[in-house]
This record gives C-alpha cells, structure tokens and sequence, in this order.
C-alpha cells in the first residue's frame, strides 16, 4: 500500500455524524449537493479549507451518532486521505474502513499537529512522520483484516472481486 | 469455557466455531432492517454489483419512518427508490405506509426473535437487545455486502455486566437510568463493547422501558446492548405469536471486562443538557429552564406506557401558552391501543399536536423543526448541535414524564413533585 500524503485539518472531541451532514441535507440524493453542507454548523469555512486540507486530525469518539454512511462519503468526495482520531465511534470506523479511508487511532497531544501541518503516513509500518514539525509518532496498526479491506479500495469493491 | 451472551449468540452466527473478543469474523446474518436508507446510496450501489437478487428478501425487513410523509421534494425522491427497489428486488416484509418507526414495529410484528442476530442501517438498531436479541446499527456499504452475502464483517466485542437492584421511583423511569448511567460512563465509555444487563431491578422495568435501554445504550458508544430474559419477555413474546423460545444466558464464570452495579431506588429525574447525550444534570440543576417545545415520541420514548404516564400528568391540564407540546406514537399499533384508551383524547383537549408515528422531530426532519436559540425538552436519544433544527437551538433530553410535567409549567420542571 502506498504511503498517505496530506496536510492536517484539525478536529475536537465528539464530533458527531450531524456535525458532518447536517440532517436538512440528509435527503438529497446527489452526493456533491449534499457534501456542499459538510461540516458547516461547526465550521462555516471548511469546505474552503478542504481544498488544501486532506487529512483530519480529531480527539476522541469520532464520528459518533447515526449510522449515515454519507458522513464518510462527503470527506471521500472532498479526496480526505485519512482520518486520525484518539477514539472512533463503532459505526463511523466501519463506514471509513468499508469506503477505504483509513481510520488511524493515536493518542496525541496538544501541540503534537496544528492546521496545515504536512504529513506523511505508511500503514504497514504504523508510522507518521509530521514533515512540518519534525516529529514521528508510531500507531498502533490496523489489523491484516482490515488492511485487506483498505488495500481492495473498501468493502464494495472487496465485494465486486469476489462475486 | 464460559461465555458471555454475545460470545454464545455470535459462535452460533460463526458456523458454530469457537471465538474470543477482538476476534474478526463473517457473521450469518440473520435479519437486516433498512429504512430510507436504501432510496440513497444502498439501490445506487448495488445495482452497480450487477446483480439480479439479494441473498434472502425473506430476511428483510423494509420501513419508511424518518420522514414519513414526505417533507420535502428530495425525500420524496427517496421514497420512490426505495420502493422501486423494494419491488424489483421483490421484498417480502415491506412497511411502506405509516407503520410507525423501525425499532417499535420490527418487535412489535414479531421479527426480533430471541438469540437472533439482526443488523440494522440505523445506529438504534441495538434496541432490539431488549427482546434477548444481539443487534446494532450498521452503514450503507454493510447493508451492501449483507444484501449480496448474508454476512457481515464484526470484530467480537468484550462485555460489561451491569447489575440492576431496586425499583424506579414513581414518575421516575428507564430513560431517567441510561441517561445517568451514559452520563457515568460518557459518550465514549463503553464504545465496542457489549453491554449485559442484569438483575431484579431489571425485572421490575417493563419491556417498554427495556427498550428505551437497549436503544440508548449506543449512546455511550456500545456495540451491543442486551438484556437477560425473564418470564415477563416470555409473556410479551407469546403475545406476539413467538412460542417455541430458545433463550440465552451467560455462563456463570463468563468473562467481563467490567462490572458495574445500580440500584433503581436511588435514582432521580435525569436530564441531558446540549449539545451531547452524556453531558448529564440532575432535575435540580435545570428546573426552571424556560422551553419553546416540548417532544414526546421517537424509538426512544414512543410507546404506550410513555403515553400513559404522560396522559396522568395531561388529564385536566394544559400545555403552557408558550409551550408547544408534541405527541408522536410509536407506531401505529401504539397510536391505536391510545386511542382505545383514550389517551389521544386527553393529549388533544390539553392542547398537544398528535403526529403520525414517524421519527419527526428527532432529526430535525419534520413536525416540530426547532427555530433560531429556541428550546426543546425531549424524549428522544440525541441532542446534538442542530440535530432538531437551527444550530443555535438547545435540546434537553428527558424521560417522558419529566417532558410532560415541563411542557404543563413551560418551564424544565421535576415529575415528582406532582404526586
């Protein structure tokens, strides 16, 4: 698997999958419309910053709340890289892994990224190296079955090969 | 080698193979729910997969129920893929019309059957736990690959036992209990795991405060949430024309990451401040709170002992003038047994806006969108920022009996005092 390159977009606590699509927007069926929402209730510049911005750096339960996969699939939209947050909520972790987002848990600290940071992430290794503050973290790396699923490009296409 | 329930119910969903928590398995799928979900992202995608059936339209169970009837043009369009997808893909159970909400109609026409494993394309689909089921809420891509396979990618979750003593206070109920103990635990203190629930004081609760439990227990980031059968289980399951039982216990020596004890007795009226649902006060923290609306309904709090609490405190009284009070059934047949009872009639002449049974106002979909800074005291499982409206709206989540007495006084008020 190649190595993820990307600057940093950074997130709080808890944030939840209405935080993300907004439930007004849920309805709309075109996912380009829909992801012109993204985000907007708690950051009214993000879909402005999402242009240069492509991986999210988060603190803990992301993603918590509904099951609405269109979460994941507006950030995909935007060409998000990866997310790395101290915790997941279950559902969100899945709906990443199953879209082929890689979901990185890693415990950081204040000061450890701050917005635009460039990064770089290799997978098999666990390692992510911030380019910009000269620093290395090690993460606990995903599990062989999961890596598979992210390598294939996500469950649907997983599923497509084996069909 | 000693089991926890969810060890026991998931070995038998791996082909009967031995398992331990963090384990990744193929579980067999046994019913998938899936509501308005399938108009979007769902029928997009699987045609895409090229193929002409799903694995077992006898294990669908199909529901229109966040925003039923159509608000909006868009979620029309949802509703016309879905049952155009229902149709070609020749769905057996399907819930088209006004059926009520997935999670009260799924157990109510008998689908959650004991030892089952359901899945859901809805994150409260762990309701179903109450009826000694393991269930939860999946995404599109799951529903996708279940559609084509009848299995599902699971990690198998470590367990927490939680024991129940005592009884409720009058006026005091399940929702009171979940939402102290996500508040004990936080939004994220039991996130992967699957929750058991133990004890007499489990006992004492009815099966309608079972499942606001078991619906809830997502909030605190968990897997599963599943409750230890008894006679009155029994009794509501016979009702429902399920007979042969098999139901599953853990072993004694089973293994459980944490154990943690609440006695009912001691338990007060609780509430959820904004924005989050383990952001918890006691009644005496919030009294006095002015309110704009007032939500009684959703998966959380929908059902006839909800409404029947709320008709005590309704009877003769009336809402506040500057309260508007919400009444939405959770189901058809629950809107029907209120009816019988008169409990509609006393909701209407105290002022109440009765809605069909649908999700509503929970996401903020329709009937009772919440304007700029208004307030909102409500039944319902989430509060967060904008979830029911505005953005600059506020909604306190409540039992139902502490949303009733509030919605009389206009103001955040206690339900025991009112004895």
């Amino acid at each position: 698997m190649k190595e993820i390159e990307g600057n940093v977009y950074l997130m709080g606590d808890e944030v939840n999958t209405d935080d993300i699509v907004p439930s007004k927007a849920l309805t709309i069926i075109d996912i380009a419309k829909m992801a012109q929402y993204t985000c907007e209730n708690i950051d009214p510049d993000f879909i402005q910053k999402v242009n240069k911005l492509n991986i999210i750096i988060a603190g803990e339960n992301f993603g918590c709340g509904s099951s609405r996969e269109e979460a994941v699939r507006v950030f995909k939209y935007f060409g998000i890289q990866a997310i790395i947050a101290k915790s997941f909520a279950r559902i969100y972790f899945r709906n990443l892994i199953n879209q082929g987002i890689p979901a990185i848990t890693l415990d950081w600290n204040h000061g450890d990224f701050s917005e635009g940071d460039h990064l770089k992430i290799t997978l098999e290794s666990g390692k992510l190296l911030n380019l910009t503050k000269n620093k290395i973290k090690q993460f606990e790396k995903l599990p062989e079955f999961i890596l598979d699923i992210l390598e294939q490009k996500g469950i649907l296409n997983k599923l497509k090969n084996s069909l | 080698m000693s089991y926890t329930i969810c060890e026991k119910i998931l070995i038998k969903h791996n082909n009967n193979k031995d398992l331990y928590p963090g384990q990744f398995i193929h579980a067999n799928i046994d019913l998938i729910m899936v509501h308005e979900q399938l108009g979007g992202i769902i029928q997009e995608e699987y045609r895409k997969l090229n193929i002409d059936y799903v694995w077992d339209p006898n294990k669908i169970f199909f529901i229109l129920d966040h925003w039923f009837p159509a608000p909006t043009i868009s979620a029309a369009q949802r509703h016309q893929k879905c049952r155009e997808f229902a149709k070609e893909y020749n769905f057996i159970h399907n819930f088209l019309q006004n059926e009520g909400i997935s999670h009260q109609v799924l157990p109510e026409k008998g689908f959650a059957k004991p030892g089952m494993l359901i899945v859901g394309s809805d994150s409260h689909s762990t309701t179903y736990g109450a009826f000694n089921c393991l269930s939860t809420g999946i995404g599109a891509s799951d529903v996708i690959a279940i559609f084509a396979t009848g299995k599902l990618w699971l990690k198998v979750p470590e367990s927490y036992k939680i024991h129940l003593t005592g009884t409720l206070p009058k006026n005091v109920m399940a929702m009171d209990f979940i939402l102290k103990f996500i508040g004990d635990i936080s939004t994220k203190g039991a996130l992967y795991k699957s929750l058991e629930f133990h004890g007499e004081g489990l006992s004492s609760i009815s099966i309608d405060g079972r499942m606001s439990i078991s619906n809830m227990v997502v909030e605190a980031g968990a897997k599963f949430g599943i409750l230890i059968p008894d006679k009155k289980l029994e009794n509501w399951l016979k009702s429902r024309g399920l007979n042969s039982l098999n139901f599953t216990y853990p072993d004694d020596d089973a293994t459980y990451e944490k154990e943690m004890t609440y006695d009912l007795s001691d338990l007060t009226p609780i509430i959820a401040k904004p924005h989050n649902p383990g952001n918890l006060a006691h009644i005496n923290e919030v009294e006095g709170i002015k309110i704009d609306q007032a939500f009684l309904g959703s998966c959380t709090n929908g059902r006839l002992e909800d409404l029947r609490i709320a008709a005590e405190f309704l009877k003769g009284n009336y809402v506040h003038p500057e309260t508007r009070l919400i009444i939405i059934p959770a189901s058809k047949e629950i809107f029907l047994n209120a009816l019988k009872e008169g409990l509609i009639e006393i909701f209407i002449k105290a002022g109440a806006i009765i809605g069909n049974s649908t999700c509503g106002p929970c996401i903020g979909g329709h009937l009772g969108v919440l304007g700029p800074e208004e307030v909102c005291i409500s039944t319902t499982n989430r509060n967060f920022k904008g979830r029911m409206g505005d953005p600059t709206s506020k909604v306190y989540l409540a039992s139902p009996a502490t949303v009733a007495i509030s919605a009389i006084r206009g103001k955040i008020s206690d339900p025991r005092e009112v004895m």
